[in-house]
């Protein structure tokens, strides 16, 4: 239970009126890989953005319930203040396009106006993009913008713009869905580093990528959380009949 | 099927060439203009042209130095005004298109977009002119400034809005407050898109006569005093124009050829600057 790093308790999303995740309770411990799946529209991208509170930057977006991040629900707390604790990865790699390479990995600290020596930045810098294993193809081309990489070092970016916060729990969105299949696994290798030192939430729609890297899987349908249990449980011997028929593809 | 195939081929052919022939005959007024101007208007500019201010009648010489001069400092005090106005509504109707506050303020800029440049003038000449008591550079640049806005509005919220959405998602999910992440990060990846706004706008008001008549009048003298009457180019330009004097018609020519070069200037530099600033996204 002191391992628990976030924690829904009766977990409610909306658009408007319609009812997108519905009374979801999830209890995910520190340094584990969670992959959440589920078919399109199942409410499991809008779950994602309710940890951090971003689904509510949707005009019309609210939520109900309590996420809670080592036991601080996050309702209540300053919404700047949880985004810049959870990191963040999207579908689309989106780095910044008007800053460099260096700069992109401290845009956490630059946008943020908080002010770092030279040497702490180039250590922030170094770090983070070393956790990425982006370092070495980058070290000799800092300066140039970030939008010359190609997709999957763009992503790798993109994650160490979050490591560079030093967040305990980083989300992503999909993160490959956008990539080729080299630059997808470059990013999945990254999971299993990553594990060591941070809390990862994985959506994606791809099953064999839920089941090649995380510990343990949740299954949306409709809002509902179906199934939550270790990854290879899930996949050879589920308990609820919706998610054998998802996982055997007899819908998708 | 053979010779019906030649003749959609011909005809494809034919629209193609009346397509290209407009696209041709557009440039031809322009270049005539253009030569025109040059070629009455070159001759007439020299040192002493951009120096010195109109001289009485009868005495040879004389020059622009006054509309120079007025026309810098109503531009700029107009841009200082409407530069930041229009930015601000800018940002705030691309980042909140559908409010009936946007609705609305869309719809007046649109409006005044269309007014004619006259009719600001004469608006701005019983709201400020009147009530101040006289023409001054002062009354000019407001006039210039409303001119300007809608340019500058429009410009910015089409740049901003093509930016994506997820530029706007990476900084607020590293937490940075929504002030900065307009600052910070739309702002800068839109500024050539603005930039070029900007500029588009001073190319568009620098030539303006009509809302400077009742406003900035005119002066023959050198000044800087803003609260009295100034003299600008388009204004010098049309007094020359309308005396009855030949030498004051050529220096009518060299103003124009001095305004026509400013503008052209203008859009090249603004082209270069937008293509070396232009953000990759």
């Amino acid at each position: 239970m002191e391992n628990t790093i976030v924690k829904a308790e009766n977990y409610n999303s909306y658009f408007g009126d319609n009812h997108v995740v519905k009374d979801v309770n999830i209890s995910i411990n520190k340094n584990e890989v969670i992959a959440v799946m589920g078919p399109s529209g199942c409410g499991k991208t809008t779950f994602l953005r309710g940890i951090n509170r971003m689904h509510e930057l949707i005009p019309g977006a609210t939520s109900k319930g309590k996420i809670l991040l080592d036991g601080e629900n996050v309702y209540d707390m300053n919404a700047i203040y949880v985004r810049a604790k959870i990191g963040m990865v999207f579908q689309r790699p989106n780095p910044f396009p008007n800053l460099s390479i260096y700069e992109n990995v401290v845009a956490g600290y630059l946008l943020n106006g908080i002010k770092l020596s030279k040497a702490d930045k180039d250590v922030i810098v170094e770090k983070s993009l070393t956790s990425s294993a982006l370092w070495k193809e980058v070290k000799d081309s800092l300066h140039k913008k970030g939008t010359f990489l190609s997709g999957g070092q763009q992503q790798r970016l993109c994650i160490a713009r979050a490591i560079a916060m030093q967040p305990e729990l980083i989300l992503f969105d999909e993160p490959t869905s956008a990539l080729d299949p080299i630059s997808t696994s470059s990013v999945e290798a990254l999971f299993h580093e990553l594990k060591a030192n941070y809390t990862l939430i994985i959506v994606t729609h791809n099953m064999q990528q839920a089941a090649r890297v995380s510990d343990r899987t949740a299954f949306f349908y409709m809002g509902e959380l179906v199934e939550f249990d270790d990854t290879k449980q899930m996949f050879t011997a589920p308990t609820d009949q919706r998610t054998q028929n998802y996982i055997t593809g007899r819908f998708s | 099927m053979e010779s019906k195939l030649g003749m959609r081929n011909a005809k494809s052919m034919a629209f193609k060439g009346v397509v290209i022939f407009f696209a041709f005959l557009i440039t031809v007024p322009l270049i005539i203009v253009l030569l025109y101007i040059i070629k009455q208007g070159i001759t007439q500019v020299n040192w002493h042209f951009l120096t010195h201010v109109p001289l009485p009648t009868g005495e040879t010489g004389g020059g622009i130095a006054n509309a120079l001069m007025g026309s810098f400092i109503m531009v700029m005090m107009a841009s200082v005004v409407a530069v930041p106005v229009g930015m601000l509504a800018g940002i705030y109707l691309s980042e909140n298109p559908r409010t009936k506050l946007a609705y609305y303020s869309g719809l007046c800029v649109d409006i005044l977009q269309g007014v004619p440049s006259i009719v600001v003038g004469i608006v701005v000449y019983f709201w400020v002119v009147k009530p101040l008591g006289g023409f001054s550079a002062i009354a000019g640049s407001i006039a210039l400034a409303i001119m300007m806005l809608p340019i500058i509005i429009r410009s910015t919220e089409q740049t901003l809005k093509l930016l994506p959405d997820s530029l706007k998602e990476a900084a607020l999910s590293l937490g940075v407050p929504y002030h900065r992440v307009i600052i910070k990060v739309i702002v800068p990846c839109g500024f050539a898109g603005i930039l070029s706004g900007i500029t588009l706008s001073i190319a568009r008001i620098i030539g303006e006569t009509a809302p400077l008549l009742f406003t900035s009048l005119g002066n023959n003298f050198l000044t800087m005093k803003i609260t009295g009457p100034m003299d600008s180019l388009p204004h010098i330009i049309f007094t020359y124009a309308t005396s009855p004097y030949d030498d004051w018609h050529d220096l009518a020519w060299g103003a124009s050829f001095i305004l026509l070069m400013f503008v052209l200037v203008l859009n090249i530099v603004t082209k270069l600057l937008t293509r070396k600033w232009k953000i990759q996204l």
